[in-house]
């Protein structure tokens, strides 16, 4: 299994990116941002961040690098595409992904353990959880409240595309368990055809009982599951 | 014959330049030059200096460069140990932590431009101390802050407070370094000069370690980075007098403005072009700019620079040598190219997306020679611009009316006017005791992925990957105790956050400093600078941790009145094996809560009085260095002997606070408690005195005769005080005719809410 970390200039969560998917087994690689040539790969990770300092907005500008052309292709094929943070707000920015990231609504950067519920299994990223689950995981962010008009929470709910909910540790929706203000307390989202997942909440910074949960080992071992499947 | 060599025989002219000023003795007070230190210049120099020289002494000189009213005292710090790499003196200190990593880390002060903007002024701070790490050949791996403020009921306080916050934490978050810890206090005596001490460690192999040094003649001297615009034009010199009421509106130009993406890039460039093995040498543009650099490189080197300011990238238009060498643009470094080797420095910087140009070279002639195009606009002897800076002993005297604080009698206040519980409910929730949840979840504290303990706990730990070890950091000062008894407050300063550093199962290893104060030109201000250097130097020697570096910050007054004495203390901590990492609150219903240390009758300086009673007076508690050496050492042996489920510092808010905050935790699942004290003193000084050498520990049943014989062991008094309750009980602590009660509810709401419903009453920029 190859991975490749696409890494732009500001990126900061990459190296963790790496260490992750290497804990569960993956052949990781660094991809820099101009790279033009993306074969071989497995799947594709976009880092947490601030491409570009995000100072136009959170990956306004890093949707347009070289590399971005290619990952768009790889994604229309098909291929696994997690984004993390900074990689979600790429994805929402150049298309993958639907809506928006706008700024938090407590209008400051938001760093601590929150918990999701896990609704769709039948992810790449997904399948070894359990419907239902709740996990623990740190988010770190200025940027992550999710922004769509109705008729597109309608579309995504009713096509079960909302991967992750914030919920309260119990399970609990509510104001309170949601840190950012995002429409329908949405934490992750897939696309259509349910290869691209995008999500703000860290599942690499909780790969170790040190780091106080190992509530992301299954984003990683999904992954190498379903890739190992595909290879068999 | 080349202008070099006819150089060590003859005074070289410089001709004054068109469009410059003439030195009058005006414009050599306005460069904060005294007579003397004049006279001093012109003798070294053999002539009436430029302006642009003048410019170049004036910021090397200043308080800021130059340390000349604190490098004698300073000299009676210990600076070394068998575990120390590099001491003072570089841009940063560096300890040796075993399994071939080294740890370099530093604090520094940004308090004046934050007094002035405090989100760039912060933002700023943080950006100067991750450079003084990489450049060092380490890679950032934690940031520290340590703050200081007004009261909060002043809404311009609490925009400083905000702007500050959100300063430290957009520059490390954009850049990608956890946040780990630091320190917040809020009093009057800070209303008008707020102090931003940021900290920062990095860790490297050993091999890596690059020194700023202008070493091989011939070698190229190369600006890299951010380009020299006009902001921040004398910020050293700046930063070495008194703010004044209109301070805030002619220093904003002084104010450099921060950009954490250039500074990724640099990091990363940085660390590339150190193991590219290209480059002999490498520094941070920080204070007085290109001038302080390159003249403090050429002087470790013993060499020479020339450097020509034409070839400076420059973002504005006609600016003249003046400007070029003084500016303090942020995220540009100073790079010294092996010759031949500028083209690899080049490609390294390219792929970074960034800029670098060849400015100047290291000469043999030992000048620092400043070109425009060719033609010399300054030529000086390198080494009198580092070595040659005056320093001075000064008188110092206490002043009369801190003696008279220091002596009231404080017996009324021992006796409560009214409920236990309440008044300590009000200190739980005063800023200076309250969680501090509201800063630090602003600051990213996990990425990098390296966290053990975040911010909130005695002191942050990170794991060092690939080995078993991991490095715990604090930084403490109770400013009060110091104003009251600067010698003991220092001292309690260094033993505080020793035990910090014990409490989470490190071993107290080094120390960085951060001195601030007021105006040294004043006697009562030497006075305290002196005693603090005195009582920091004792404790630093009992507890064996060495000073590596640090950072002096005087002039901390608005309107002629001082902030309290603050010196700070960044320690650092190594802890053996990760499985030592021990937590302060309480783990487990049921277990024994075992008090180390004895508590005293010592009301003075404490939190209790300044929010009863507005009152920052009496004698600090004392703190007796063998004890304290033996608390630790017992608490270690504890930990490492998995005796404890939790230990903490007995601080700020004393027992009662402390036993609150083991109880809440992260607040997500509070413990009851249930303690009883038998001491025979007022309640008022069981409960909420900050007697030092107190460590509160909790254990299985089971352990706790264990645990006490450990410490007895050690000389350390110890004795059950109770136990953990379950979750639905309350807190329950009673004193000798007195108690304090509450349900867990009420706790949490004055804990955790206390910061929250401060900060979201409105702000003013307005004084």
């Amino acid at each position: 299994m190859r991975v490749g970390v696409v890494t732009f200039p500001g990126s900061n969560c990459d190296y963790d990116l790496y260490k992750a998917a290497q804990q569960i087994g993956a052949k990781v690689e660094f991809i820099w941002h101009r790279q033009k040539n993306l074969d071989g790969y497995d799947a594709l990770m976009l880092p947490g961040g601030f491409s570009y300092g995000d100072y136009l907005r959170a990956g306004a500008i890093a949707r347009i690098s070289p590399v971005m052309e290619d990952i768009i292709g790889f994604a229309e094929n098909g291929g696994p595409v997690l984004g993390i943070c900074n990689g979600f707000q790429i994805l929402c920015e150049a298309g993958l992904l639907p809506g928006s990231l706008v700024r938090n609504a407590s209008l400051r950067f938001e760093s601590k353990d929150i918990h999701v519920l896990v609704e769709q299994t039948d992810t790449p990223f997904t399948s070894e959880y359990q419907k239902g689950q709740i996990l623990r995981m740190p988010i770190a962010h200025g940027e992550g409240n999710y922004e769509a008009d109705d008729q597109l929470l309608e579309e995504l709910e009713a096509e079960g595309r909302v991967v992750f909910r914030y919920v309260s540790s119990d399970g609990e929706l509510s104001e309170e368990a949601n840190p950012n203000g995002s429409k329908n307390s949405i934490a992750g989202l897939s696309n259509k055809s349910g290869n691209v997942l995008g999500m703000m909440p860290h599942p690499e910074r909780a790969m170790e009982e040190i780091l106080g949960s190992i509530d992301g080992v299954g984003v990683f071992l999904s992954l190498a599951t379903n890739l190992s499947t595909v290879v068999l | 014959m080349s202008a070099g060599e006819s150089a060590s025989v003859t005074i070289p002219l410089v001709p004054p330049r068109t469009g410059d000023p003439e030195i009058t003795s005006e414009l050599v007070a306005d460069h904060g030059l005294s007579d003397d230190e004049y006279e001093r210049i012109c003798r070294i120099m053999g002539r009436i200096p430029t302006f642009t020289e003048l410019g170049v002494f004036s910021a090397m000189w200043s308080e800021h460069c130059g340390y000349k009213n604190s490098k004698r005292l300073l000299q009676l710090l210990p600076t070394e140990a068998p575990w120390v790499i590099q001491g003072p003196g570089e841009n940063a200190g560096v300890i040796d932590i075993g399994d071939g990593y080294a740890l370099a880390f530093k604090i520094e002060s940004h308090n004046h431009p934050s007094a002035v903007e405090p989100y760039q002024g912060a933002a700023t701070g943080v950006g100067g101390i991750l450079r003084d790490v990489f450049t060092m050949g380490a890679r950032p791996i934690a940031i520290l802050d340590s703050l200081r403020f007004g009261d909060l009921d002043s809404a311009r306080v609490r925009y400083l407070f905000g702007g500050v916050v959100s300063g430290v934490g957009d520059y490390g978050n954009c850049v990608g370094v956890p946040n780990i810890g630091g320190e917040v206090a809020f009093d009057r005596g800070y209303e008008g000069n707020p102090i931003v001490n940021a900290m920062c460690l990095g860790l490297m192999k050993k091999e890596d370690l690059i020194t700023a040094s202008a070493s091989g003649v011939g070698n190229t001297l190369m600006a890299v980075g951010a380009r020299t615009g006009r902001d921040g034009i004398h910020g050293a010199t700046f930063a070495s007098e008194e703010l004044s009421e209109e301070s805030e509106e002619s220093s904003r130009p002084q104010v450099q403005v921060g950009d954490p993406f250039t500074e990724k890039l640099l990091l990363e460039a940085s660390l590339e072009l150190i193991s590219s093995g290209s480059i002999t040498g490498i520094q941070d543009m920080g204070a007085a700019g290109i001038t302080s650099s390159a003249a403090e490189m050429a002087g470790r080197a013993g060499n020479g620079v020339e450097i020509d300011v034409a070839r400076v990238p420059v973002r504005e238009p006609d600016m003249t040598p003046y400007e070029i060498l003084l500016s303090e643009s942020q995220e540009r470094m100073l790079v010294v190219a092996t010759k031949g080797y500028e083209g690899e420095v080049h490609r390294i910087l390219e792929k970074w997306e960034l800029e670098a140009e060849e400015i100047g070279e290291v000469t043999a002639d030992g000048r620092f020679r400043v070109l425009e195009d060719g033609a010399v606009v300054a030529d000086m002897p390198a080494l009198p611009l580092t070595d040659g800076c005056p320093t001075y002993e000064r008188e110092g005297i206490e002043a009369d009316e801190v003696r008279e604080l220091r002596e009231m009698d404080l017996a009324e206040h021992l006796i409560p006017e009214g409920d236990l519980t309440k008044a300590f409910l009000l200190l739980l929730a005063s800023p200076n005791v309250a969680s501090k949840r509201w800063i630090y979840h602003q600051y990213d504290t996990t990425v990098r992925t390296s966290t053990a303990v975040r911010p909130g706990g005695d002191s942050g730990v990170i794991r060092i990957r690939g080995t078993e070890k991991a490095i715990a950091a604090t930084t403490d000062c109770n400013g009060r105790f110091v104003y009251l008894d600067p010698r003991q407050g220092a001292m309690i300063a260094v033993a505080e956050a020793a035990r910090n550093l014990v409490c989470s199962g490190a071993i107290p290893t080094a120390i960085t400093n951060n001195l601030n104060f007021g105006n040294p030109l004043k006697q009562h201000i030497y006075y305290q600078f002196r005693e603090a250097v005195l009582g920091m130097a004792d404790a630093c020697k009992a507890f064996e941790t060495p000073v590596t570096g640090g950072n002096v910050s005087f002039y901390n007054e608005t309107d002629g009145l001082a902030i309290y004495p603050t010196p700070v203390i960044g320690m650092v901590g190594i802890i053996e094996n990760v499985s030592h990492i021990s937590p302060q609150s309480f783990q487990s219903e049921g277990d024994d809560i075992v008090l180390l240390g004895e508590n005293t009758a010592e009301i003075g300086g404490a939190e209790y009085l300044y929010v009863t009673a507005g009152l920052v007076a009496g004698f600090p508690p004392r703190v007796d260095l063998t004890h304290e050496r033996q608390l630790q050492r017992a608490v270690l042996t504890m930990i490492q002997e998995k005796e404890l489920r939790s230990a903490h510092d007995c601080s700020e808010g004393g027992l009662a606070c402390t036993l609150a905050e083991c109880a809440l935790g992260d607040g997500e699942a509070p413990f009851g408690v249930n303690v009883v004290l038998d001491d025979a003193l007022p309640p008022v000084a069981t409960l909420f005195a900050e007697s030092q050498g107190r460590i509160v520990v909790s254990c299985a049943p089971d352990r706790t005769e264990n645990v006490i014989r450990l410490a007895m062991d050690h000389g350390v008094p110890a004795r059950k005080i109770g136990t953990v309750g379950g979750r639905e009980e309350s807190f329950h602590v009673t004193a000798v005719s007195g108690q304090i009660e509450t349900d867990l509810t009420s706790l949490h709401q004055a804990y955790f809410g206390a910061l929250p419903a401060i900060m979201n009453t409105p702000v003013s920029s307005e004084k």
